[in-house]
């Protein structure tokens, strides 16, 4: 395929706000996971929370968009210079050619389950502030920024749950090479709220300690929330020194909520990302996990990384950095990749006390600093779904 | 501007149990009276998995069945599955369990809820392996979809299968976001015509000012159109129907329109 530059990028999560908090917390050795003290839920679970978010409502035109997720969909928005980026191109290019493409799993939901809790007793009816259109339908956080950063190309929402915002590159790459927009925002939002945090204890999912990616005594996830997002240009327009070289999707055809056990789909989602990227396993100098911390999950991944890698190429998730983000997985992974390309390092696996002896790829629990050209980075959801990404050095 | 070719379609709606049963009334040779959903089978599915699906996963998985030629394999053609509103009927019961002080949400309930769960259940039902997305774009789903559709058969040189499906939220947040009634629709996309197939689309993506929506002279099928956002896709269901080259506008957003050409076959 023809590759595209990540001209703008950002992230916002537990670690912080912005590039630089993530990279410095990365660097520093400092998980952004705490005992759960989200309001009102009393869960024995650690969770990555966004300091900051309850208290900085959207305002002005767009303030019918007001919920968690929007929240951190305009703070993010609004970090390492990308929504003046942004601004730029929509110049260059004109607002009806820029495609707004995001992925989210819950989006606003938030606000429907506070509403359930303030039903009238007589009639049952949500209280009248009640916006369904702009908090909880799928599309909000899509609907939300394409205003905010007023863009008038297509924009969708993805929700294949946990590889919700690494399947939005592929659904870019293709609008873009199809000529129906020359450039995409792309990325993820995705916020606490009640029904992941108790429908996750729901399936025995969630550890009670911060999660250990690949541990022997691994025991589940912990939940976080964030928002990333790309700028993704062709090579002759776009400005950066970091490229989407391939994209590979999948499904498993095997359970709702759990993995193939020897992990095909994982695996058909990396080659189909290698072969369209054209580049040789032997060229991956980094591989970023999906690595949610469950048992199934990482031992699924981990047979199907092993099979195309052996042990020769560093791995890690970085889920015991930020938990398990869900729908906004899948560009924080991409986001740290570019980190550590630009930063020249592989970032270790946090909370990774004892290697789980059945892992047969390499597990990185020290930090490598290195040259890194090439990372592939995982996003696997519920319903089978896995999307992977190949990113680069711009050649 | 893109080119791709109608493989297959399938439709169920309120009286309008199949493709076969429907063309007609689409066509415009036969009155539209309204009517009752089909009963929803999804035979497709394996009996556990059948049980546990809900209706909305149950209708996505007959409409997709209906558009798959005999000589096309499910595990063959890709499939983007849209939808507004997705597993409306779980995410009101798990709301409801939320909002008691046991907050008990069953395990099944919970992963039912993914707004991919008929992506899910149809890439078990099928054994298929291939590429699957779901995308929600509000009252624009099926044009969002269709274009994710076109732009992954064209640009993938693969077939596609396109489900835009649509069923009405439970009180109390039917008031909030009103949807009278439930419709589906499915389209197999392919880069290269069969010989057997509908007819060539072209497909464009262009500025808020190039034309107004296209409706259903019927104003049974119109109120239908207008409903419920996988119906938006009534105005070409009629075209195919009646074989008719046409040129149809499908708003996308306030701010764009998907211009969809169709030349049929022969």
């Amino acid at each position: 395929m023809q590759p595209l530059i990540l001209s703008a990028f950002t992230l916002i999560n537990c670690l912080g706000r912005g590039l630089d908090a993530t990279l410095a917390a990365l660097r520093e050795q400092r998980s952004g996971l705490r005992h759960c003290d989200f309001p009102d839920a009393e869960l024995d679970t650690y969770i990555g929370r966004v300091e900051g978010i309850e208290n900085e409502p959207i305002s002005g035109r767009l303030s019918d968009y007001d919920c968690r997720n929007n929240r951190l969909a305009r703070i993010g928005l609004e970090q390492d210079g990308f929504a003046r980026a942004v601004e730029n191109a929509r110049r260059r290019y004109g607002p009806d050619r820029i495609a707004v493409i995001l992925g989210t799993s819950t989006s606003g939901i938030l606000e429907t389950e506070s509403a359930y809790r303030r039903r009238d007793p007589e009639t049952g009816a949500l209280p009248p502030d009640f916006r369904y259109r702009q908090t909880q339908n799928t599309f909000s956080v899509g609907d939300f920024t394409r205003r905010y950063l007023g863009l008038r190309g297509p924009a969708s929402v993805v929700s294949t749950a946990c590889s919700s915002s690494a399947k939005v590159f592929a659904g870019a790459a293709r609008m873009i090479e199809a000529g129906l927009c020359d450039a995409a925002v792309v990325g993820g939002v995705d916020s606490l709220c009640f029904t992941t945090l108790y429908g996750f204890t729901a399936l025995e999912l969630v550890s009670s300690t911060a999660c250990r990616p690949a541990d022997a005594d691994r025991n589940g996830i912990s939940i976080g929330e964030a928002a990333g997002f790309a700028l993704l240009e062709k090579p002759a327009c776009g400005d950066g020194d970091i490229a989407l070289l391939g994209y590979g999707e999948s499904t498993d055809a095997y359970h709702m909520s759990s993995p193939h056990p020897d992990g095909l789909g994982a695996g058909e989602a990396m080659h189909k990302a290698l072969q369209r990227a054209g580049v040789d396993p032997r060229a991956i100098d980094y591989v970023n996990l999906h690595g949610t911390a469950t048992k199934a999950n990482d031992a699924a991944e981990d047979k199907a990384v092993s099979a195309i890698f052996s042990a020769a190429v560093p791995c890690s998730s970085i889920k015991g950095w930020t938990g398990h983000t869900l729908g906004a997985a899948g560009i924080v992974n991409v986001i740290v990749s570019c980190l550590s390309i630009g930063e020249s390092f592989v970032p270790r696996s946090l909370n990774t006390e004892r290697i789980d002896p059945e892992m047969a790829s390499w597990i990185v629990t020290q930090e490598l600093r290195r040259p890194v050209r090439t990372v592939l980075s995982n996003a696997f959801g519920f319903g089978g779904n896995n999307a992977s990404l190949v990113l680069g050095k711009r050649s | 501007m893109i080119r791709v070719f109608v493989e297959g379609v399938g439709i169920i709606g309120p009286g309008l149990p199949s493709w076969n049963e429907s063309r007609h009334i689409l066509a415009g040779r036969q009155v539209y009276a309204g009517g009752e959903l089909p009963r929803l089978s999804a035979s497709r599915l394996p009996a556990a998995e059948r049980r546990r699906s809900t209706s909305v996963t149950r209708l996505a998985i007959d409409v997709a069945e209906q558009a798959l030629p005999p000589q096309v394999r499910a595990d063959e053609v890709a499939t983007v599955f849209t939808s507004s509103g997705g597993e409306v009927e779980i995410i009101h019961k798990i709301f409801e369990e939320l909002s008691t002080a046991e907050r008990l949400i069953s395990p099944t309930q919970f992963h039912n809820s993914v707004h991919n769960a008929a992506s899910g259940y149809w890439s078990i039902a099928t054994g298929s392996r291939q590429p699957s997305t779901s995308l929600s774009c509000f009252d624009d789903s099926f044009a969002i979809g269709l274009l994710e559709t076109a732009s992954q058969a064209s640009v993938e040189r693969t077939g596609v299968l396109l489900v835009a499906y649509d069923f009405p939220p439970l009180q109390p947040i039917l008031r909030a976001r009103p949807l009278p009634a439930p419709f589906a629709v499915s389209l197999l996309l392919a880069p290269a015509p069969s010989g057997h197939g509908f007819g060539e689309l072209t497909i464009n993506f262009a500025g808020a000012d190039t034309g107004d929506a296209s409706r259903m002279a019927d104003a049974g099928l119109e109120t239908l159109r207008s409903g419920n956002p996988a119906a938006r896709s009534l105005p070409l269901l009629a075209a195919l129907a009646r074989s008719e080259a046409a040129e149809l506008v499908c708003p996308c957003g306030e701010y764009g329109r998907v211009h969809i050409g169709l030349t049929p076959c022969g």
